[in-house]
C-alpha cells in the first residue's frame, strides 16, 4: 500500500502517444462488427421488442392492464422513470461538474456517461407518456395557445417535470454533440470510405482544428458545463417534487431534494461503472479508462450512497420528531409492513453493500464492483418502489388499503425499457467513438506545452 | 496552374514548436494567420494575441431574454387570460414559477451560445474550406500542429512568407490553393422530382395522421362508452327513453310556483327580497340586457330594436311604470302582459328580482332629480357628502 498521493496520477495509462489514442478509439468504427456484437444486439433487441409488445397491448386495451389502481395510482411506471432519470444523472456530473472541476480523469469517461444520460432520459420520457393511457396526445403538455383557450398549470410541479426533463434532454444532447465535433472532424480526416466521409462531413460541420475556433469553443463548453452543472441538481429536484409538493406523508419531505439528486448520482454512477467495465474490456481501452477511473468511481459511489443512508435515517427521525401520527403510521409501515422486503432489500443494496467499498482491494476488484454496482442498480430501483407504493398502499382510509402487485405488462415494459437503454449503448459504441477523441489527446503526457512555452529566446 | 493561392502553411511536431512559432508570427506582423491542432493548446489565445472570446455576451443576452420571457408568459397565462385560484396560491405566485422560469434560462442559454457560435463565430457549415482534404488537415486533425499565414494577409509576400516560415524550423511546408467551386444546378430534373415526392409524402402522412388515423380505434375508445347519446333508443325502458320524467309536483332549482300566476291585475304581489347590491345590479343588468333590451331598449326607453317586427312597448320611464310597485314589475315579467309572453321558465327567481332592481336604477338614472346630484371631491374621488 505505498502510494504517493504527492502526485496527481495520469489520466492515461501507458504513455500513448497520440495517434495511438486516435487508432484506439476508432477501431470500433473501422473494424465490422463480430458475432459477438450481434449476439448483444439480439438479447437487447428481444427485450426491445417484449416491451414494444406489452406497450401495443397497453395502448389498444387501455392501460387497465397494469397494476396501479386506488390506492395505488403511482405506481412502476412512475418508479421507473424516476430510476431512469436518476441514472442519466451520473452523465452530467462526469461531464459538467468534474469538467469544472478540472478533473482530468473524466475526459475517459465523459462521453460514455454523456451518451448514457441521453439514452437513459429517453427511456424515462417514454413513462409519464405512457402514463396519461392516450400518449398521443402528449402536446397538450405544452402551452400552446389552443381553440379550448386553456393553458397548462404552471403552478403544478408535474408541469415543471415536463419543462425540466425536456430542457436537461435537449442541453444534453447539445452538450454532446459540441463534444462530438471535433472527433466527427477527426474521423472525416482518417476515414477512406466515401460514404463514412460524408456523413462525417455533415456532423464535423467542416471543423477545421482552428485555434481561432478552439478558442471560442473552450468558452463555449465552459459556459455549457456552468449550466449544466445546476440544470442536473434542478432536474432531480423537481422530479422529488413531484411527491414532496403533495401533502401525503411519506412524500411531503423537504429532504426529497437533495435526497434524490444523491440518490440520482448514486444509481447513475452505479450503471456507468456496470456498463464500462464491459466496454473497457470489450473495446481494449484499459488505458484511457483505467483502474483508476474505476475506483474513483466507486468512491463517489461509496458517498452518495452514504448520504442516501443518511436521508434514509433521517426521514425516520423526523417522523418521530414531528409527532405527527399519519407520519409516524407510514414509515413503521414502510419498514414493518406488508412491503418490509422491499425496504430491507432497499437498505442492504444501497448502504450496506457499498460498505465494502471503503477497503481500495474492494474498490479495484472488478468482479466484487460489478456485484456491487448491480446490487446498487437493483437496490435504488426498489427505492423508488418503496417511496412510491408504500407511501400509497395504506391511505387515510383503512377500508381502501390494498396491495399492490405490478402486472406481467408492467414488467414487460420495465424490460423493454432497459432493452432500448442497452440497443442504444450498443448501437452506440459501433457508430460514435466512444471516448472523447480530443479530450483525451489533450491530457495525454506531454500534449501541452511545457510552462516555460518550449525553447527560451 | 493557375489556382488561386490560399495560404502557406508549416506543421511542427511538438506543442511547443507551435507556440513558439504562432508567437513569432503574431510578433513579425501577420494578422490573418491560423494554427491548427488536434486539442486546444494551452496559452495558444496568448501566443496568437486573440482577443478574449465575446461568446458569453450572446449567452447572457439570451439566458435573460429567456428567463423575460418565461416570467411573462407565466403572468399573462396565469394572471390576465385564465386567471384561477390553484391551491390557494396567487395568481402570481413567483416561488411556483421559479422552476419553469429556471429552465427556460438555461434552455435559451444553452441554445444560443451554441447555435451563436456555430453560425455566427464559426460561419459553419462550411465543407468547402480550402484547408479540408489537404495532407495538411489531415496531419493536424491527427497528431500534427499546423500554422497558415493566408495570403490575404496585407504583408503576405510568397517568398518572403515562404522564407519566414522556414526560419520557424517546421517539419514541412506546404501551399494550399482555393478549390475549384463546385456547382449545383437546383432545378435538376432529379431533385425537382424529389422535392415533389418528399412534399407529396409529407402532405400526405399529415392528412392521414390528423384526419383519419386519430378517428380510428383505440384513439377513439372515449368515445365508445356505456351511455345514451342524445336522441338513442334506450333498451332499458319500455318507453324507449333514455331520460325519465320527472315525478309530479318536481320543482326545479330558482323556479318556484307563482301564486298569482295568470292574474292581470293581482290584488297583491310579492315583496322584493333582493337588497339593489352590486353583484345583484350585476346580475340585473345582464339579464336585462340578455331578454328585456331587445324589445325595452338598452336603457328602457322602448326604443326596440326588432325594426318595427314586433310592436314597440311603452317606455319603463313613464309615470305608470315608475308608481309600480317592485312586485308588480316581478309580476308582469313572471306572468306576461299584453303581448308580452311570460319569462318564467327563461329566467330565475333570483335573476327576475335582479331585473326588477336594475330597471328601478334605469328609472332612477333617466328620471334624475337635482338632490341626486352630488359635489364630487376631484382630488380623492369620493363624494363630498360623505
Amino acid at each position: 500500500m505505498n502510494i504517493d498521493y504527492s502526485q496527481e496520477a495520469p489520466a492515461i495509462a501507458g504513455r500513448l502517444s497520440l495517434s495511438e489514442i486516435e487508432e484506439l478509439v476508432a477501431r470500433p468504427l473501422d473494424t465490422k462488427p463480430d458475432r459477438k456484437y450481434f449476439i448483444a444486439l439480439s438479447i437487447s433487441g428481444t427485450l426491445l421488442l417484449i416491451g414494444a409488445v406489452c406497450l401495443a397491448f397497453s395502448f389498444y386495451y387501455g392501460i387497465g392492464l397494469w397494476g396501479n389502481n386506488q390506492p395505488v395510482g403511482w405506481a412502476v411506471p412512475i418508479v421507473n422513470f424516476v430510476f431512469w432519470v436518476g441514472i442519466g444523472h451520473a452523465g452530467t456530473l462526469i461531464s459538467a461538474i468534474l469538467f469544472l472541476l478540472r478533473q482530468k480523469w473524466r475526459t475517459g469517461i465523459a462521453r460514455f456517461a454523456e451518451a448514457m444520460t441521453i439514452f437513459a432520459v429517453m427511456c424515462a420520457g417514454i413513462f409519464p407518456i405512457i402514463h396519461t393511457g392516450r400518449p398521443w396526445l402528449a402536446g397538450y403538455l405544452l402551452p400552446y395557445p389552443n381553440q379550448h383557450s386553456l393553458w397548462v398549470n404552471f403552478t403544478s410541479p408535474l408541469l415543471w417535470d415536463v419543462f425540466a426533463v425536456s430542457t436537461y434532454f435537449t442541453v444534453s444532447l447539445v452538450f454532446w454533440y459540441i463534444g462530438l465535433i471535433p472527433d466527427f472532424a477527426t474521423l472525416r480526416d482518417r476515414t477512406t470510405s466515401k460514404i463514412k466521409k460524408t456523413i462525417y462531413s455533415i456532423f464535423s460541420l467542416g471543423w477545421r482544428h482552428s485555434s481561432r475556433h478552439w478558442q471560442h469553443y473552450e468558452k463555449a463548453y465552459m459556459l455549457l458545463a456552468g449550466f449544466a452543472t445546476p440544470l442536473v441538481l434542478s432536474v432531480h429536484t423537481i422530479v422529488s417534487f413531484d411527491f414532496a409538493v403533495s401533502i401525503l406523508p411519506g412524500w411531503h419531505t423537504t429532504i426529497f431534494p437533495p435526497y434524490f439528486v444523491a440518490g440520482a448520482i448514486f444509481s447513475g454512477f452505479a450503471m456507468v461503472v456496470t456498463v464500462l467495465v464491459f466496454v473497457r474490456k470489450i473495446f481494449n481501452l484499459e488505458n484511457i479508462i483505467t483502474m483508476d477511473h474505476l475506483e474513483k468511481m466507486n468512491k463517489v459511489i461509496l458517498a452518495t450512497g452514504m448520504m442516501v443512508g443518511y436521508a434514509y435515517g433521517m426521514e425516520f427521525f423526523i417522523a418521530w420528531y414531528s409527532g405527527v401520527q399519519a407520519e409516524q403510521f407510514v414509515f413503521i409501515n414502510r419498514a414493518f409492513g406488508p412491503y418490509a422486503w422491499a425496504y430491507w432489500i432497499m437498505v442492504s443494496c444501497n448502504v450496506i453493500f457499498p460498505q465494502l467499498f471503503w477497503f481500495r482491494k474492494f474498490r479495484r476488484s472488478i468482479p466484487v464492483m460489478m456485484v456491487i454496482v448491480i446490487l446498487v442498480n437493483v437496490g435504488m430501483w426498489f427505492e423508488r418502489f418503496v417511496i412510491t407504493i408504500t407511501s400509497l398502499h395504506r391511505d387515510f382510509l383503512p377500508s381502501s388499503w390494498a396491495y399492490y402487485k405490478p402486472t406481467i405488462f408492467d414488467m414487460g415494459i420495465l424490460l423493454g425499457s432497459f432493452g432500448l437503454f442497452f440497443t442504444l449503448v450498443i448501437l452506440f459504441t459501433k457508430s460514435l467513438p466512444v471516448v472523447s477523441i480530443s479530450e483525451v489527446k489533450a491530457v495525454a503526457e506531454g500534449a501541452q506545452p511545457t510552462h516555460h512555452g518550449g525553447h527560451h529566446e | 496552374m493557375n489556382k488561386k493561392l490560399f495560404g502557406i502553411a508549416a506543421i511542427f511536431k511538438s506543442p511547443d514548436d507551435i507556440i513558439q512559432a504562432a508567437k513569432k508570427t503574431a510578433e513579425a506582423g501577420y494578422k490573418k494567420f491560423d494554427t491548427h491542432s488536434p486539442y486546444p493548446v494551452h496559452g495558444m489565445e496568448r501566443a496568437m494575441k486573440l482577443k478574449p472570446s465575446k461568446l458569453g455576451f450572446i449567452t447572457l443576452v439570451f439566458g435573460l431574454t429567456g428567463a423575460g420571457l418565461a416570467l411573462l408568459l407565466m403572468y399573462w397565462t396565469m394572471s390576465v387570460d385564465y386567471p384561477m385560484i390553484i391551491g390557494g396560491k396567487p395568481f402570481f405566485a413567483l416561488p411556483a414559477f421559479i422552476p419553469v422560469t429556471f429552465e427556460v434560462t438555461v434552455l435559451l442559454a444553452t441554445l444560443s451560445t451554441v447555435i451563436g457560435m456555430i453560425t455566427f463565430f464559426f460561419r459553419f457549415p462550411e465543407n468547402d474550406h480550402p484547408l479540408h482534404d489537404t495532407e495538411y488537415m489531415k496531419k493536424v486533425s491527427r497528431d500534427h500542429f499546423g500554422l497558415v499565414i493566408e495570403a490575404s494577409d496585407k504583408n503576405f509576400d510568397e517568398s518572403k512568407v515562404r522564407d519566414f516560415l522556414k526560419s520557424l524550423s517546421p517539419i514541412s511546408i506546404e501551399e494550399i490553393y482555393f478549390s475549384e467551386k463546385e456547382t449545383f444546378p437546383v432545378l435538376e430534373p432529379k431533385f425537382v422530382t424529389f422535392l415533389i415526392a418528399v412534399a407529396l409524402v409529407t402532405s400526405g402522412v399529415t392528412y392521414f395522421a390528423l384526419n383519419k388515423l386519430l378517428y380510428m380505434q383505440p384513439f377513439t375508445w372515449m368515445m365508445e362508452q356505456q351511455k345514451l347519446n342524445p336522441q338513442q333508443k334506450s333498451s332499458l325502458f319500455a318507453d324507449g327513453f333514455g331520460m325519465r320524467t320527472p315525478v309530479q309536483g318536481t320543482v326545479a332549482r330558482g323556479f318556484l310556483p307563482y301564486p298569482y300566476m295568470g292574474q292581470t291585475n293581482p290584488t297583491e304581489v310579492l315583496q322584493n327580497p333582493y337588497l339593489p347590491t352590486k353583484e345583484n345590479l350585476k346580475l340585473g343588468e345582464q339579464k336585462y340586457l340578455t331578454f328585456c333590451s331587445p324589445c325595452h331598449g338598452n336603457f328602457g326607453d322602448g326604443d326596440s330594436r326588432l325594426r318595427g317586427q314586433f310592436p314597440n312597448p311603452p317606455s319603463l320611464h313613464s309615470t305608470r311604470a315608475r308608481e309600480f310597485s317592485d312586485g308588480m314589475i316581478y309580476h308582469i315579467i313572471t306572468n306576461g302582459q299584453n303581448i308580452m309572453p311570460s319569462y318564467a321558465s327563461q329566467i330565475t327567481r333570483e335573476e327576475r328580482w335582479a331585473i326588477v332592481n336594475y330597471i328601478r336604477v334605469l328609472q332612477r338614472a333617466k328620471n334624475a332629480k337635482s338632490s341626486d346630484l352630488q359635489v364630487v371631491n376631484k382630488e380623492t374621488g369620493n363624494n363630498a357628502s360623505n
